[in-house]
């Protein structure tokens, strides 16, 4: 079996020390988490974690089920690229003289799709949201002015296909 | 009602039906031990030697009895003393709940004395954990806690409650856990998948029924019976699964496994369905993944759906409480003898008889005494009705090859873990639970040596326990696997052995040493017979081998019989 690429999809009870023990799975195996966001989900006071991971289907499967095994974990779930919509955020801190001295800084801004979040006397924000390869590329067009800091969230994802959380809870009494 | 968290403490575990717990005071759990002392009449405390024999106790107590074990020790070095009997616990499915005290909550953080973050160090080794800060959290978590403990696949759970939590008053109710919403003990059993399975089974020339401890956990003994008599399938356990079903069952074939017996090993890469009941295809029973089974089809009947496919690929997965599945699956059976097919596991057996068997168990090269031959003779003197428990090494693999048990729960011993030092401790738990059974602790002289403490547990509380070590003078599992793959060379095998009798007897502890094989049946019949605890020891054969082995990473039915 080969290494893909899965985005693993955990929905859980907000307590403290679960993702103590939700990075224990993937430690005991050597998995490396490639990227890892967690936040409240649409459903008030669950949480979701977005794990992305490079391993074979079997192991993500059997990892999916470890976690599901951890009592505070209502559900998890794993996804190819092809099936989830997924992106990831980055700011690019830069000096506020670029924007005045470099003109080609105003094109890569409109060319990009990227956006001014905010502007002060010695520097600006740009924030930009789309695939990683997207962000690489913006990243490799603001190096040669000089990036003041650098900084991408993990990927955030949602399936294409259904998950049926919410009816799960409702069974619940 | 307002009382303190440490009483809360109390009167939680009395509500849970805890009459019984074994544990080490110190600093951090004063409170509790406190509060202990007032309640002394209704929930007994055993005071241990060391933390690691109170987990080890709780699991006996909990194998032998199929409640929830408790285990209790302060913050610190008393929190992470029970890691390992935890660890135990997880890997063999034991449900125990322990509690640990831990420093104020304002010193949290501070590596305060004996502040230890045992949430942190225990998470990988619990079915749950949580520190408790506040008094008011005591009476939920504490239900939590049992009800995760002892539901689904059980296992241990570890609370840790903060010295301001034990002191601070709270209103006092409490009401026991029934449900987390997002914790599903047992899988709804899918009665089509039952249906796939009978008919799988009952289409199969050579079927072949792998059984582990989820037949006892699942209180399903009765049930897996009527399945093997009405289907003729013969049957094999694995180590945990060992007295589910009387030794001397027709159709029970034995042990699979590396140190198992001939006929299960080697069939098991010739049934064409293989059908496994709440076992988890660990290593040590499949030996070669990419060589075990290959040409079954395989069923599993399991609790906890992360082990379907974990190491077996399945053909039908029936996920669910064994005892509903068995109950459904009963009906849809025919009656079949199989009578051709379990003829090769008596012949198999025979085989094994005449080249391992035979001479283990009646030796006659004048070589010393033999393991096997003292297995034996307390099976004639117990006749069967013992709890073995078996601590871990060569003597365990003969307790558990030779061991006869004609009832459930008799057989404990460290499966997964393989923990050393287990047995003492364990049997004092086991007599503790189930104080009407004889219960007999076999053990080899290194696991003896890594929780001997505990034989003052024995004495202080006079639990009629009976210990037998098997000495041989070497780590002789370590040193047999030295002598077939390591050239001989005994590395840090060897062992210059104390008195162990003179140290027994430094206890009170009846004992008797046994050197010669004309004493052995008067000493086991003396010390079964014994109303107390009885030391006994017995010199065995220095250099003896466990076989049948299947060498690690080999296939099944590359089994040596030599």
């Amino acid at each position: 079996m080969e290494n893909r690429t899965f985005t693993i999809s955990v929905y859980s009870e907000n307590n403290v020390g679960l993702l103590n023990r939700i990075s224990g799975i993937f430690l005991k195996r050597h998995i490396n988490i490639l990227s890892l966001n967690v936040s409240e989900s649409e459903i008030e006071s669950v949480s979701r974690f977005i794990i992305v991971v490079e391993t074979t289907e079997k192991w993500v499967k059997n990892i999916v089920g470890q976690i599901e095994k951890q009592i505070e974990v209502i559900k998890a779930f794993y996804h190819t690229d092809e099936e989830t919509i997924y992106l990831e955020n980055a700011l690019f801190k830069i000096a506020s003289s670029l924007l005045f001295d470099e003109k080609q800084i105003q094109n890569i801004i409109k060319d990009s799709q990227s956006t001014i979040v905010t502007v002060s006397r010695d520097f600006f924000v740009i924030s930009k949201s789309g695939r990683r390869s997207e962000i690489e590329d913006l990243y490799t067009k603001f190096k040669p002015y000089g990036i003041m800091q650098f900084v991408r969230s993990g990927r955030i994802s949602v399936s294409k296909e259904k998950m049926e959380i919410s009816t799960m809870l409702e069974t619940f009494k | 009602m307002k009382i303190s968290g440490a009483e809360a403490v109390i009167r939680c575990l009395l509500a849970e039906g805890v009459d019984l717990l074994y544990g080490y005071p110190g600093g951090a759990i004063m409170p509790v031990y406190d509060e202990l002392y007032k309640f002394q009449d209704q929930l007994h405390h055993v005071l241990v030697r060391h933390e690691q024999g109170a987990t080890h106790a709780a699991q006996g107590y909990a194998r032998a009895t199929g409640k929830v074990g408790v285990a209790i020790a302060t913050s610190g070095p008393g929190a992470t003393n029970l890691i390992t009997g935890i660890a135990d616990a997880q890997i063999d499915s034991t449900p125990m709940v322990c509690i640990t005290g831990q420093v104020g909550k304002h010193l949290l953080g501070s590596d305060a004395f004996q502040e230890t973050d045992i949430i942190g160090i225990s998470t990988p080794v619990t079915k749950w954990n949580y520190q408790v800060t506040e008094a008011s959290e005591i009476p939920e978590i504490i239900a939590k806690a049992f009800y995760i403990a002892r539901s689904g696949r059980p296992g241990p759970v570890l609370i840790d409650i903060t010295k301001n939590a034990q002191f601070d008053q709270l209103e006092f109710s409490y009401e026991k856990c029934t449900g987390i919403r997002s914790y599903t003990p047992v899988p709804k059993l899918k009665l089509d998948k039952v249906a796939e399975a009978a008919a799988l089974i009952n289409s199969a020339k050579k079927p072949f029924i792998v059984f582990g401890q989820g037949i006892i956990l699942g209180k399903a003994e009765a049930e897996f019976k009527a399945l093997l008599e009405k289907s003729g399938i013969p049957a094999a356990w694995t180590i945990l699964g060992l007295s589910a079903l009387p030794t001397d069952h027709p159709l029970n074939v034995g042990m699979l496994g590396m140190h198992g017996n001939y006929g299960p090993n080697l069939l098991t890469n010739e049934c064409d369905v293989l059908i496994a009941f709440g076992m988890r295809f660990d290593d040590r029973v499949t030996g070669n993944l990419n060589t075990y089974a290959k040409q079954a089809k395989v069923i599993h009947f399991e609790i906890d759906p992360a082990e379907i496919d974990k190491n077996v690929k399945t053909e039908i997965a029936v996920l669910g409480d064994v005892k509903e599945a068995l109950t459904a699956l009963l009906p849809l059976i025919e009656a079949k003898s199989h009578d051709l097919w379990h003829n090769k596991f008596k012949e198999l057996k025979e085989i094994e008889y005449d080249s391992v068997i035979k001479e283990e168990l009646n030796p006659t090269n004048n070589k010393g005494i033999s393991m096997g031959e003292t297995i034996e003779m307390i099976n004639k003197h117990s006749k069967g009705d013992a709890i073995i428990v078996s601590d871990v090494g060569q003597h365990q693999m003969f307790a558990c090859r030779y061991a006869k048990f004609n009832s459930t729960k008799s057989n404990i011993t460290s499966g997964g873990l393989g923990t050393m030092g287990f047995a003492l401790p364990a049997a004092i738990g086991a007599k503790m639970g189930k104080p009407d059974r004889e219960v007999v602790a076999i053990i080899g002289d290194g696991g003896f040596q890594m929780n001997i403490q505990e034989l003052g547990t024995i004495f202080q509380t006079k639990v009629p326990v009976k210990i037998v070590i098997l000495n041989n003078e070497f780590l002789g599992m370590v040193r047999q696997w030295q002598e077939l793959f390591f050239d001989n060379r005994y590395a840090s095998t060897k062992m210059i052995n104390p008195n162990f009798v003179a140290i027994a007897e430094g206890y009170y502890i009846k004992s008797k040493k046994v050197t010669q094989r004309e004493d052995l049946d008067a000493a086991v019949a003396e010390m079964l017979a014994s109303k107390d605890s009885y030391f006994l020891e017995v010199m065995v054969e220095k250099e003896n081998n466990v076989f049948p082995m299947i060498p690690t990473g080999a296939c099944v039915s590359e089994i040596r019989l030599s």
